[in-house]
């Protein structure tokens, strides 16, 4: 019987959330082929990633060790996930769509012959991948063409975690040893470290008013500032205002910035590209304001107003401090 | 330092676009083109490196004639040449298929040094510097902000998510692809525009450059995004707008 293999990611020291949900992904696709699903667990020491993944979806699970792979590096991992994929031969490898996989996935995918279908929202018969394209203005529909395993990464949010722990008979528990030549990892990795001190923390906010390149220039931003200061919520924004410098990269929600949830996330002139709509789309209500009605801001909003914000922002302060 | 910098031409980010009537691409008449975002960022990382160790900045860049427009931006801004690989097929090729052909038209140049945005605004694959780096056989690191060359190499502060980041020490010749955000990005002067008509663009053709393989990751078709929530859209000008929102706000939403 084959199996899907999903290779996971930990975060300080516990399968990671996007990983779970990366497994869910495994399982639907195990479900179409009526194989089963294997998860890989990658480090120096993997016992307690492993022991925490019973019961789940998955029925084996592999802890891929070597001291080389205490501190991830895209040589030791691509390394040391060829090995293991060549000796086993899995039809599909599904990754959760990180940072980490972004790294080093694409270049283990070459390194076969194959190519990564990345970023993955949505799996359907076939099977075929649903990714997003122009900023989430469209989506395409990819097939996997051709002999050899295809690698897929899944998007956060994009599968339900829960889904990922069906009840399975007991996981069989196996530990690879990939070779590895401490001269084949070509980088040094550092110590992670912060940004700057953290003075808002807008993870815990309930209003949260936050801002796009709608705005225009740094110029403008006292008008959104006041609509914050009106409902009483926090100032953020997406990548390109904290890119160019025009408020703290610590203000900035997305996936390298804070991922927030409130009641309330308003967007001003941001069109939802998908690295900002992940740090957002948990938020119990979502208005947007944009000119542009194709704007994918508006596939997860719950409210919408498309105009000119230069109009509508003035005008809705007004409203709410006489509402108040 | 020669440094090699790939960019690619893609849709102005607010064109309005429209599904062609062969169903995997978009009508490419209706739209303005641009660089790509993180493209623009590689290159200002280059012009930069070379400004603070001297050498040379080469851009290349994959696609039909309109890209030569792109390419004279990134010579006018202060790149030293260009090469440009003429194809007007690039979208039937996967990410390891356009790699191929860009690591065909650089390998000659042995270059330190190579930098790629992180991730195309159209397709958004965001693969082609690390498959480059393999093609290559350069080690690579990615979602760099800030690269410091160093006795060994280089220096690069890679970004991590939520807020983290990390430096990596990398020896070269080396692959990055750069985060948006590092750095400042700079205007073409009227003297540099003036400059870029004259400087070498070199047209090779994407045929002569191997046969291009059947692509692995197939995109079959392109659709409309699903919509996740069912959104109600306020009706009104900017005024009635906001006081209905006001009051949902207020009765529904119970934030006010």
């Amino acid at each position: 019987m084959s199996a899907v293999y999903v290779v996971l990611e930990d975060r300080d020291g516990r399968v990671s959330r996007i990983s779970w949900e990366a497994l869910a992904a495994g399982a639907k696709l195990a479900g179409q082929s009526g194989g089963s699903v294997t998860a890989v667990v990658m480090g120096a020491d993997t016992n307690a990633l492993a022991a925490e993944l019973m019961p789940t979806c998955v029925s084996k699970i592999i802890r891929v060790e070597h001291s080389l792979l205490a501190h991830y590096t895209s040589d030791a991992y691509t390394i040391a996930l060829k090995q293991l994929i060549e000796k086993e031969n899995p039809p599909q490898v599904v990754f959760p769509h990180t940072y980490q996989v972004r790294d080093f996935a694409p270049a283990l995918s070459a390194r076969m012959n194959q190519v990564l279908i990345g970023d993955v929202v949505a799996i359907g018969d076939g099977p075929v991948f649903t990714r997003q394209l122009l900023q989430g203005r469209l989506a395409g529909n990819y097939r996997h063409q051709g002999n050899g395993p295809c690698f897929v990464s899944v998007q956060a949010g994009a599968f339900r975690a829960a889904e990922a722990s069906a009840d399975s008979p007991r996981a069989e528990i196996v530990t690879f040893e990939p070779k590895i030549d401490p001269a084949a990892i070509r980088t040094k990795p550092g110590e992670p470290f912060r940004g700057a001190a953290q003075t808002v923390d807008l993870a815990s906010a309930p209003l949260i008013v936050s801002v796009g390149r709608g705005i225009k220039e740094a110029d403008n931003l006292p008008v959104v500032q006041e609509l914050a200061d009106a409902l009483g919520a926090e100032l953020a924004a997406s990548r390109p205002i904290c890119d160019n410098g025009w408020l703290p990269m610590e203000r900035q929600v997305g996936s390298s910035g804070q991922t927030v949830s409130p009641k309330l996330y308003l967007a001003v002139g941001i069109s939802g590209a998908i690295q900002h709509l992940v740090g957002m789309k948990g938020s119990q209500c979502i208005v947007a304001i944009n000119k542009d009605p194709d704007a994918p801001i508006f596939e997860v909003a719950d409210y919408g107003i498309v105009g000119d914000l230069f109009e509508v922002v003035p005008a809705l302060t007004e409203a709410i401090k006489a509402a108040k | 330092m020669k440094i090699i910098v790939a960019i690619k031409q893609v849709p102005e980010r607010d064109a309005q676009v429209r599904i062609d009537s062969s169903g995997k691409w978009i009508e490419e008449s209706d739209v303005q083109y641009a660089m790509n975002e993180s493209d623009a960022y590689a290159l200002e990382e280059a012009l930069q490196l070379k400004e603070k160790h001297s050498g040379e900045v080469i851009v290349v860049s994959a696609g039909p004639e309109r890209v030569g427009t792109t390419i004279r931006e990134a010579l006018a801004k202060g790149a030293d040449r260009a090469i440009h690989i003429d194809c007007n097929n690039l979208n039937d090729r996967d990410a390891l298929g356009v790699a191929q052909l860009i690591a065909a038209a650089i390998r000659s140049e042995n270059a330190d040094l190579v930098l790629t945005g992180l991730q195309s605004d159209d397709l958004g694959y965001g693969q082609t510097g690390v498959i480059l780096a393999e093609l290559l056989g350069m080690p690579h690191a990615t979602l760099i902000l800030h690269v410091e060359k160093t006795d060994l190499g280089l220096k690069v502060k890679r970004e991590l998510e939520a807020g983290w980041f990390q430096e990596i020490e990398i020896p070269l010749p080396a692959a990055l692809s750069i985060q948006s955000g590092g750095n400042k990005l700079r205007y073409a002067t009227l003297m540099g525009i003036k400059k870029a008509k004259t400087k070498e663009m070199r047209v090779v053709n994407a045929a002569d450059l191997g046969e291009a393989a059947a692509p692995v990751a197939v995109l079959e078709e392109i659709e409309l995004p699903k919509k996740q929530r069912s959104t109600q859209i306020i009706p009104g000008d900017a005024k009635q707008a906001a006081a209905a929102l006001v009051e949902k706000l207020k009765f529904e939403v119970r934030v006010l």
